[in-house]
């Protein structure tokens, strides 16, 4: 035991403490570029808005377009098939929000407030990737003559609202806008 | 067992003088020569000696493959055809590859069967299984990333799934997926980052592997009678008894092997993965490879909310703990009997499982409808009652046979009952074991 030891303990300690404490942030700081470089990098993130021409879509048709590495289905509905959607009451759905990016996040999932909205409501865009685990849903299948997913069994109805299966959400609908009458620019 | 003090004497003076400043060759021949098993091991005790072969013969014929692969997803898909048919012997080292880690996974499973069957993970063998839990983890993780390499419509398809998974963790699910992907869906810096962890995580099971050895040498070896060493007549040397004994194993297990290479490359395989993967088509039917089956079924059998749970958070949390609940077995294992073979109720239950650990693995390669997913739930029930009911109630109820006071009065009695068997009954069957 030397003198310094026991003339002054707690300075002693307070510099042991603070020496600890820098080389925790030290450390934290030279791993947090190493978990960094694996999160979307910046051509990744740089989302390219697409524009999808949907003037030869006759109603009963849907395309498939890629945003984000993702498919987007654009379906032009038949008039039974909003009415089918319509009839459905929202008590009925596993997901009672609307998920539309559009629109505000605790809108009900009404048939409207999925589609396109006043006037287009026969235009559905939704995400094609099942809520569940990412699948992409087969068009115009399933008990509900919606989306079916072959992965896990999810049905979706003919408003892309999950119905059936272990789907917790209803198809995602993306931020979009139609530019013209016959164009719909997603992102 | 390790306590013993070493027998290994140098007989040159190199020997001699490398023994003075580094005794790994005293390692060696202590670990692997002297080293003292018991007497009465069966051909179940010979899969880690298999399991470190497989290891190696990974690491080897993946080392080479990685010098004709292309890990971008524009050339891998080509990239592992012209392994096939350009690179010299390139098919053999890819089914070599392929196979290998079926075979990996088959003596795996052998090998924690085993364990569970002679009660291995007891005290004071809980760090050897926890480390052996986490090789398999590791296993897991490598076997998924290798799968995704080929960059065929399985690889992408069950890469998107199961980083999916994350993606239903509250909160903080979506960055983690992020983090994963390299982006918002499997693309190039997914196959880009899963190439680069499948050659890392083998040498990190390699790792694990040193130290699972080395807690097995501290506790040593269990044997079929449960019942731990008591004197030098309950063990042989390691040389030459276990190793002839290991290496037997290894050419019938390696014969096997051979032929799934040489005769039936593709009979594990999936033939969708032999397309080129396409991120706006799902195949009709996403299966993981065989291995993973069991876990998938867990994994689809909730279809129901649990409370605040949904269902999909529910499956993704039944699977993971499936695999977690290995990791507590010392713990909810309550007899003080190791062995089944002294537990005749434990001894049902544990072929029970292994009958449900397998249909489990056949629901897993259904289409999740109609009355698979009503199976898939009750096997889900009973793979984790076993776990979780079965395991601490029976220890406390069940009558366990007698046992025999040492190894070697077991292996004396078995020789004895099989030696009088002779004389009086005199059609019965010739002995099956020597």
């Amino acid at each position: 035991m030397s003198a310094t030891d026991t003339a002054d303990p707690n300075r002693r300690d307070f510099l042991y403490i603070a020496t600890g404490a820098a080389g925790v942030v030290g450390v934290a700081a030279v791993a947090w570029p190493f978990i960094d470089q694996m999160r979307p990098d910046a051509s990744t993130r740089a989302l390219a808005a697409i524009e999808v021409d949907v003037s030869a879509i006759e109603p009963g048709m849907s395309v498939t377009a890629k945003w984000r590495g993702k498919p987007v289905f654009i379906r032009n509905r038949t008039p039974e098939e909003i009415e089918a959607a319509k009839a459905v009451k929202l008590d009925e759905l596993k997901d009672p929000v609307a998920r539309n990016a559009n629109i505000s996040a605790d809108a009900p999932a009404t048939d409207a407030d999925r589609s396109a909205g006043e006037g287009k409501e026969n235009w559905l865009v939704m995400v094609g990737v099942c809520t569940h685990l990412g699948c992409v849903p087969l068009g115009q299948q399933g008990d509900f003559g919606g989306w079916f997913c072959p992965c896990h069994g999810s049905h979706y109805d003919t408003a892309g609202r999950i119905r059936k299966g272990p789907a917790p959400e209803n198809l995602a609908v993306p931020v979009f806008s139609f530019i013209s009458d016959t164009k719909i620019k997603i992102g | 067992m390790s306590g013993g003090h070493s027998t290994y004497t140098p007989t040159s003076g190199l020997g001699r003088w490398i023994d003075q400043r580094m005794p790994l060759p005293r390692l060696m021949y202590d670990s692997f020569v002297a080293y003292p098993v018991p007497r009465n091991l069966n051909y179940a005790y010979t899969f880690g000696g298999i399991l470190s072969i497989m290891l190696v013969a990974q690491i080897v014929t993946g080392v080479v493959l990685a010098m004709h692969y292309a890990a971008d997803t524009t050339l891998a898909f080509g990239s592992v055809e012209k392994i096939m048919r350009d690179v010299n012997s390139g098919w053999l080292l890819r089914y070599l590859h392929s196979n290998g880690a079926s075979f990996f996974f088959i003596a795996v499973y052998i090998h924690i069967m085993r364990g569970l069957y002679y009660g291995s993970y007891k005290a004071p063998r809980e760090l050897l299984w926890i480390l052996g839990c986490i090789i398999y983890l590791l296993m897991m993780a490598t076997g998924f990333m290798g799968y995704v390499l080929p960059w065929g419509q399985m690889s992408f398809w069950g890469a998107t799934v199961i980083t999916g998974f994350f993606s239903a963790i509250p909160l903080v699910g979506n960055w983690i997926q992020e983090l994963l992907l390299g982006g918002f869906a499997v693309d190039n810096p997914t196959l880009n980052r899963f190439f680069s962890l499948h050659y890392l995580l083998p040498f990190m099971i390699a790792g694990v592997v040193v130290l699972h050895v080395w807690a097995l040498h501290v506790t040593g070896q269990t044997n079929p009678t449960g019942i731990e060493v008591k004197s030098k007549t309950d063990t042989v040397p390691f040389s030459p008894h276990a190793t002839a004994k290991d290496a037997f194993a290894m050419v019938v297990f390696l014969a096997v092997f051979a032929y799934f290479v040489f005769y039936i490359p593709n009979f594990l395989g999936h033939p969708d993965n032999y397309t080129v993967a396409n991120p706006l088509k799902t195949p009709a039917h996403i299966v993981p490879e065989w291995y993973y089956l069991p876990f998938y079924a867990i994994l689809r059998a909730i279809t129901f909310n649990i409370g605040p749970i949904d269902s999909k958070l529910g499956g993704v949390l039944a699977m993971f703990g499936s695999i977690a609940v290995l990791f507590f077995v010392p713990w909810l294992d309550t007899s003080k009997v190791r062995s089944a073979v002294y537990r005749p109720w434990y001894k049902l239950f544990f072929w029970l499982f292994v009958a449900n650990a397998i249909m489990l693995g056949w629901l897993g390669s259904r289409a999740a409808e109609g009355i698979y997913v009503v199976l898939s739930q009750i096997g889900t029930l009973y793979y984790f009652a076993f776990f979780l009911i079965i395991m601490p109630v029976l220890g406390l109820i069940e009558t366990p046979r007698r046992l025999p006071n040492s190894i070697t009065e077991a292996v004396l009695e078995k020789n004895k009952g099989a030696a009088s068997a002779h004389p009086v009954g005199a059609t019965a069957a010739p002995d099956t074991k020597g």
